[in-house]
Order: structure tokens, then sequence, then C-alpha cells
């Protein structure tokens, strides 16, 4: 029996069981479906992740104080600090020719609040250079002043959302809004924008740096962003850094320094893996469906039996019985499988056109992984059946 | 005998095991057929005529004695090769028809060829050809349950003829037909058995066993009598019988 045949063959006989087969098609597609749906939704993260990272600019380093001794492991967020990092760090930054920005940041959380509404958020103290490289823009308002490196001045930008909790439908602009023991003036809106990189900007007051020091009566920065002319100097650029910040801490580059595509490759990392997990889980419906697969081949054995006994007595060997009941499993998996995929591909599709904001897409690895897996479960469940079958005497079937 | 017997069996034995009791099926058969001839097997349910079928068309293996098909010794094939030479020599035709039922009349035919991986340009003209010669050529695209139990029988001896077998084993083919349509699928075996083929049915039917030349009698798994045989040794001894 050829190739063509054999689908023939197995075809017309799924046909004659309409329902049933329908019933197998349907579990195989669910399964593929839910395999490539739910990792859509986990690359779909990452791909936003990677546009959220490109937004910004591949030109950004992050400094961190602190060090950690043991290189090659994911970036640490908080670094274990002996030596604080100070503004005048910061400022000593400014002297490296290929830096073009550099914002010294704290962060920290405080009450706010505007007479008797109040709210726990987080405040970032920072200069200009932050909204450059954060590519952070006013709606209304001006900016932070200049000399915020220097002086602390009480004003603040707060973001839309603590703007609509504390003012509600007024003007925030002019107010005097109360972070913890002070009083600031708002003196700007930030554009609505969203989450960055885990901090909802929304929810967010800023003020100087100097400020946030007296603030959080501290010195020490949260980190330093940095910002390079371009982004081929950033191997000479963390040198110099580590030479200055050395010179500064008694010899001891005490800081870890962690560029853009470090961070970038080690959040991919976790996300493929977060992802490659959940395809696993969904893969459990596939196996399913294997199951299922199995369940009914036997019941087909048993119902094909004078079937199998009259092919036998046609000159059918055991092997090509065998194969029959294989390759049936086969077309029943290929039309099962290529549903799903239609079905997903097409939902993934839909979810763009009418929601372009929500990121998901199919990520070839799981299409790949889906096809070949229900092939194989296919494969393996068949075959305890179609070896049943093989086995079917000719005489026993065909007496009835 | 001659040599020239494509079938040659000697000493077949073979015993079920019926509860407790082992069942002797076949007892030292000795048989062989020559090309061409035209043989009834008769005798009562439970005689062995069956199994001897079975045995002759290789779906059943003998406990012991040997079994030459065309000059080949089937004893020590295996399943794979018994089944070639299943496809290559023997046909089959069943009382109870066995067609497939979701496939046409013309798909039931080409199946034996469909197995033999013949093109099916070929095997479906070769199907509608043979059909037409057995009066079916408006029927290719029913399905079996829209046919006749004679039309379902014809069908089925176009399946059993399509790989030019060399021998037609024919297990009570008039079995489930009226006299009319019984009397049909008789002449055209017989039609084809003028041809050349080989042509052993089993029968209940003592009139339709009488229209062999070649009548064979079993009992309680021994072949009781054999006009072929007594013919033959009645030239050997110079007896007429």
């Amino acid at each position: 029996m050829n190739l063509a045949d054999h689908w023939l063959f197995s075809y017309q006989a799924l046909a004659r069981h309409r329902l049933r087969s329908a019933m197998i098609l349907l579990a195989i597609a669910m399964g593929v479906s839910s395999v490539l749906l739910l990792t859509s939704i986990g690359e779909g993260a990452r791909l936003f992740i990677e546009q959220e990272f490109s937004g910004l600019g591949s030109k950004m380093l992050i400094v961190l104080p602190g060090k950690k001794e043991t290189t090659g492991s994911a970036p640490p967020i908080y670094g274990t600090t002996p030596r604080d990092l100070t503004i005048e760090d910061a400022h000593a930054l400014k002297t490296i020719h290929s830096i073009s920005h550099v914002a010294p940041i704290i962060a920290g959380t405080a009450t706010v609040s505007n007479q008797s509404l109040s709210r726990d958020i987080i405040i970032l103290g920072t200069n200009i250079d932050m909204f450059t490289i954060r590519n952070l823009t006013l709606k209304q308002g001006s900016m932070l002043p200049k000399n915020s490196e220097s002086r602390a001045t009480q004003v603040c930008i707060i973001g839309a959302k603590l703007a609509k909790e504390l003012f509600k439908n007024n003007s925030p602009l002019g107010q005097w809004l109360r972070i913890g023991e002070y009083k600031y003036r708002v003196i700007g809106l930030l554009e609505q924008r969203g989450e960055s990189l885990g901090l909802d900007l929304r929810d967010m007051a800023i003020i100087p740096v100097r400020s946030a020091q007296i603030l959080f009566d501290s010195p020490a920065l949260f980190r330093i962003l940095l910002q390079l002319k371009q982004s081929e100097y950033e191997t000479s650029t963390i040198v110099q850094v580590n030479k200055v910040i050395s010179q500064r801490h008694e010899g001891k580059a005490d800081i870890t320094i962690i560029s853009q595509d470090a961070m970038l490759s080690a959040f991919n990392k976790i996300i493929v893996a977060v992802t490659a997990s959940i395809g696993a889980i969904a893969a459990i419906s596939l196996f399913v469906a294997g199951i299922l697969i199995m369940n009914v081949s036997y019941i087909s054995v048993s119902q094909r039996r004078e079937e199998i006994g009259l092919l036998k007595s046609l000159g059918a060997s055991a092997k090509e019985v065998r194969q029959i009941f294989v390759i049936s499993s086969l077309v029943i998996t290929s039309f099962g499988t290529l549903a799903g995929l239609v079905f997903s591909y097409s939902i993934v599709f839909i979810i763009h056109a009418n929601f372009p904001n929500i990121p998901l897409a199919i990520p070839w690895w799981s299409t790949l992984s889906a096809i070949f897996m229900s092939f194989i479960i296919a494969l393996l469940f068949s075959w305890l059946p179609a070896n049943k079958a093989a086995t079917v005497d000719p005489i026993l079937a065909l007496r009835g | 005998m001659t040599d020239s017997a494509m079938i040659k069996i000697s000493n077949f034995n073979k015993t079920y095991q019926v509860g407790e009791q082992p069942l002797h099926a076949l007892k030292n058969i000795q048989l062989n057929i020559k090309q061409g001839e035209y043989l009834s097997l008769m005798g009562p349910s439970g005689s062995g005529k069956s199994t001897l079928l079975n045995m002759i068309g290789l779906l059943d293996r003998p406990d012991t004695g040997q079994y030459q098909l065309q000059g080949e010794n089937t004893e020590l094939l295996t399943e794979e090769q018994r089944a070639q030479l299943r496809r290559k020599h023997i046909g089959f035709v069943f009382q109870s028809f066995h067609l497939i039922s979701r496939l046409t009349a013309l798909e039931n035919v080409e199946l034996p060829m469909m197995l033999a991986g013949v093109k099916p340009k070929f095997r479906r003209e070769k199907a509608s050809e043979l059909l037409s010669e057995l009066g079916l050529g408006n029927h290719l695209g029913q399905l079996p349950k829209q046919l006749s139990g004679g039309q379902l029988q014809r069908v089925g001896i176009a399946r059993a003829l399509i790989t030019e077998p060399k021998i037609l084993l024919a297990d009570e083919p008039t079995g489930n037909l009226d006299q009319r349509s019984g009397q049909e699928v008789t002449d055209i075996l017989e039609r084809y058995n003028r041809n050349g083929i080989t042509l052993l049915v089993v029968t209940h039917d003592i009139a339709l066993g009488q229209r062999a030349q070649r009548r064979l009698n079993m009992l309680d798994g021994e072949i009781v009598s054999d006009t072929g045989l007594q013919a033959n040794t009645a030239k050997y001894y110079g007896v007429n019988l």
C-alpha cells in the first residue's frame, strides 16, 4: 500500500465515524491551541519588554552601588554596599567625555497628602537628565530646576494618577503637596505613559535629588543612570566609570554597572524559561488528547475486526495492518493540528487587529514543538491499539 | 500423483483445545490439487472443511505436515512471506461477502491491488473492467448497502479475481443467496474455472457440490472420500469402479 492510498483509506474510515473523528480532532486542536496561545502570552511579554528597552535607546548604563564578586549571574537589582554612591560621585562622572547625561536617583516611599487625602507612593529624587535618558515628557507645567543636584528646591512633578487621586478634577499645578514632613509645590504633570520597567510613572512624584536627600535623610543614591553619546563607547565608558569611582572610593570600584544588553538578555532568559514552562503545562492537554486517541483506536480496532480479517485474507501482512491504524491516527492528528494552528493564529491575528496594545505573539519554537509533540503523541498512543489490530486472527474475525 | 500438482498437502494434523477436550480438527490429511481442477469439499459442520480451506489459503498453519504451493514449501515462511504468497496466488470468496461497507463496489474490488501497491489508474481500470464483465458495470459507484445479495457476491468474486490468482477458495459462496442469484454466482465461478483457475468450493449444498468434477467428503477431520483419488487409484489398479 503506498502512502497516498494509506491516507485515502484512513480518511474514508475516519469519515465513516464523523462525530468520533470530530471529537479527537477537537481534542488535538485544543491541545495545540492551548500550547500556542499560552506561549503567545509569554512571548508577547518578552516582545513588550524588548520594545520598552528599545524605547529607552540602547545607550543607557546603570550604575549600582556595591559589587557582587560572582560574575556570570543575572545582574543584581540591589547591590550590597559598603560605601554609598553619592550625588558628588554622579557629578564626577560628568567629566567622562563619552557620557552625555548623568541622572543620580534616590528612591523611597513616602506619604503624600493634599489636605485630607493621602497616598503612600514611590518618590524619585533626580535631575533633568533623567527625563532625557528615560524619554519622559511633561504634559503640563515646567521641568525640575537645573540646579536639582545642588539646591533642595521644594518642587515636584507628579504622575497623572497621583494628580487625579489627590486633586480630583482640579489642576494640581501651583498647588502645595505634603511629602513626608516637607511641603512641595507641584510644578509639572507627567505625560501619561503607563508602566516603564516596573515603575508605574502614573503614580509617582519626582523631586530634585538634593531635596530627596533631605527628605529621606540619607546621602546614598539608589542608582545612577548614564546615557552615552554613542552606544559603541559602552566598553570604554565602563572602564572609565570604574576608574573615576575607584579614585573617589579609596581605590575600590565598589559599583556594579549594568548595560542595557545585559539587562535585556537577563529578562529574555527569564521570560523564555517561564514561557517554555507554561507551554509544557499546556502540553498536558496534548497528552490527554493522546489518551483519547488510544481509547478511540482500541474501539476502532474491535469494531473493524472483520475488516482487519478481510484485509489479511486479501494479502495484508501484520505489518501493513499496523501501518493502517497508525497512519489513521496520524491523519486525524494532522487535521487536528492544522485546525489548532489555524485557530490559534486567527485568534492572535484578531486580537492584534482589534487590540493592538495587547502584546501577543506565537513563538516559532512553540509552533514547531506543538506540531512535533502532537505527532509523537499520535504515534505513541496508537502503537498499542495498532499492534492489537495486527494480531487479530483473520479466521476468527471473518467468522464474525 | 504427478509432480505437476500446484497444491501438495501431506500429513496435515491440527488439534484445537475446546474446553478440556482436544478436538482433532484435521487428521493426517493428504491432498494434491492440480492446476485448473474444480473441487467441492463437503461434510457436516465441524468436519474440518473450513479449517482445511483456511490452511490452503495460508490463513492458518497445521500443527504438523507439509504444504507445497506452486512448488514452494510454506511451513517455514514468515507471516509476511505468507501474506505475499496469499496475495499472489489465492482469492477468497466468502459466504457473507465481507465487503467494506464504507467503500463503493469499485473500491472494494480495488482493495487487493491497493494493498499490493498498484497505481490507482491501472487498478481502477482493471476493477471496472472486471465488474462490467460480471454484469455490474452500472453499479461501480454504489455502496454495498445499495446492492442485492447476488450483486454483493459478484463484487466479492471480482475482488477475489482482480489479482489474477491461481486458486479461488469459496466458502459457501451461495449460502446467503436465493436460488436464482446462487445459480448466477455458480455460473460465474464455473466460467472462470473453465478459463483455467483452480476452484475449491466448500458447501453444504449437495446440488452445488455435485457439480464439481472432483468431490471430497470430510468427516471428523478426515477426507473419507475423494472421487479424484478413487478414479486415479482405480486407473492405477486397472479397476473399473
